[in-house]
């Protein structure tokens, strides 16, 4: 699965990393991202784009996302 | 209705900005002016003497209330975290940038909206500009602008610009007299302390938790056909444009509209835009509206610190090297700041456009 390590980049540049790698490779598809905004940006452009979005909380407050 | 309820808590932070936007100029804000951040900040420059500015001199309380409740609402929510490292330098130019071009127009982005929904003419010519910067920076986006990952930084590190704004409130309640009032103009015209404060602190609260974005709205939905924070901006422009309407005070026209200078006249529609395209282009590059960096700010970023620092000096500047317009009209020194501030704005897009290789 492609994995796009998007912790510490403000939006929104998480989404455009996750934009990209979808229009590249399409799903399924890994995004890390260490912080709530990016988290529900990045959860609403996949929805949006008709994936489904599901997250794992890791330790320090980072998340995730698994677009599928 | 599941659009209305994915975007409920924006319209309710859009609608209770505009409000509150109205409630401050019926309590003595100028007009047209109950948020204007960059206004704000040159007052709150000018309140501790960074310039001398007789007309814009007074420590606004709103600021303080939106860095402090966002950084209340960040740490009861979980999401206060200390983190910076993200090219701090070029986000404090690119805020002196934003000011210079805020401070042409006459308004940063949120005064904008809240000028349209009061009926000035002229902010319809600033958003044309503005959505054409943000367009632009939207540009810079897909060629691969972006500033580096920010890290992890000391906790004090993200307490430092809510910390100074607690300076600034126990400047303002204590010890008044070591600050600058303005006893005439925008400066003087004000809404009581407490209420600008508690006002301020709802707003910052709402605005952390909706991520509520005037440049992120036009931006989402130029790149992403993502309306979702855009639903804020049209929220506030429609709760002031209603409140005008109850309090009498809306008035379509382009000359004599309050703390604004007619567009119309002496070939101002130029400056206008291009201060509010300047505006537009800055903000994306720096991640967010004046507004959003106050509030990033708030919930521990030193990166939008930075940038609100950067502002400021960027305000200071502005006063006392006679850039900032006025009601009688836009000066030659802020023509050649704002290409000056639009040539560096350009020079750090594109020195941080990169290949992505992902």
């Amino acid at each position: 699965m492609t994995e796009i390590d998007a912790r510490g980049y403000a939006c929104p540049q998480p989404v455009i990393m996750t934009k990209k790698a979808v229009e590249k490779n399409g799903a399924p598809l890994k995004v890390l991202v260490d912080d709530k905004t990016p988290l529900e940006n990045v959860t609403r452009f996949a929805k949006n784009a008709g994936f489904k979005v599901t997250h794992k909380d890791l330790p320090d407050g980072e998340y995730e996302i698994i677009i599928e | 209705m599941s659009k209305i309820k994915d975007n409920l808590l924006i319209i309710i932070a859009g609608l209770a900005v505009g409000i509150a936007s109205v409630v401050l100029v019926a309590f003595g804000n100028p007009g047209n002016m109950g948020f204007c951040i960059a206004c704000f900040i040159r007052d709150i420059a000018g309140g501790v003497k960074l310039h001398t500015a007789p007309v814009v001199q007074y420590v606004r309380p709103e600021v303080i209330g939106i860095v402090l409740g966002s950084m209340i609402m960040a740490l009861i929510g979980g999401e206060f975290k200390a983190k910076g490292g993200s090219a701090p330098v070029s986000r404090f130019v690119l805020g002196f940038c934003v000011m210079v071009g805020a401070l042409m127009f006459l308004g940063c982005p949120l005064r904008m909206v809240i000028r349209l929904g009061g009926g000035d003419g002229n902010a319809i010519i600033g958003l044309v500009g503005f959505v054409a910067g943000v367009g632009v920076g939207t540009v810079f986006l897909n060629k691969g602008f972006t500033f580096k990952r920010s890290y992890n930084v000391p906790t004090i590190e993200g307490f430092a610009l809510p910390a100074i704004n607690i300076g600034l409130l126990v400047l303002l309640l204590a010890f008044p007299a070591l600050l600058a009032f303005s006893t005439e103009a925008p400066g003087s015209k004000h809404a009581p302390i407490a209420m600008a404060l508690i006002i301020g602190l709802v707003i910052g609260a709402l605005a952390q938790k909706s991520r509520l974005c005037m440049a992120g709205g036009i931006r989402d939905a130029f790149m992403l056909k993502d309306f979702h924070l855009l639903w804020g901006f049209v929220a506030i422009f429609a709760a002031v444009l209603v409140g005008n309407l109850i309090t009498g005070k809306f008035t379509f026209s382009f000359a004599d509209q309050p703390v604004a200078y007619n567009a119309l006249a002496d070939g101002n529609f130029i400056w206008a835009f291009l201060g509010m395209f300047l505006v537009g282009v800055a903000s994306i590059l720096l991640g967010g509206c004046p507004l959003r960096q106050l509030v990033l700010a708030g919930a521990g970023s030193s990166d939008s610190a930075l940038a609100v620092l950067g502002m400021t000096v960027g305000a200071a500047f502005c006063h006392n090297f006679g850039l900032a317009s006025s009601g009688k009209g836009t000066t030659l020194n802020g023509k050649i700041a704002v290409i000056v501030c639009l040539v560096v704005t350009f020079i750090i897009g594109a020195a941080n456009c990169r290949k992505v290789e992902e």
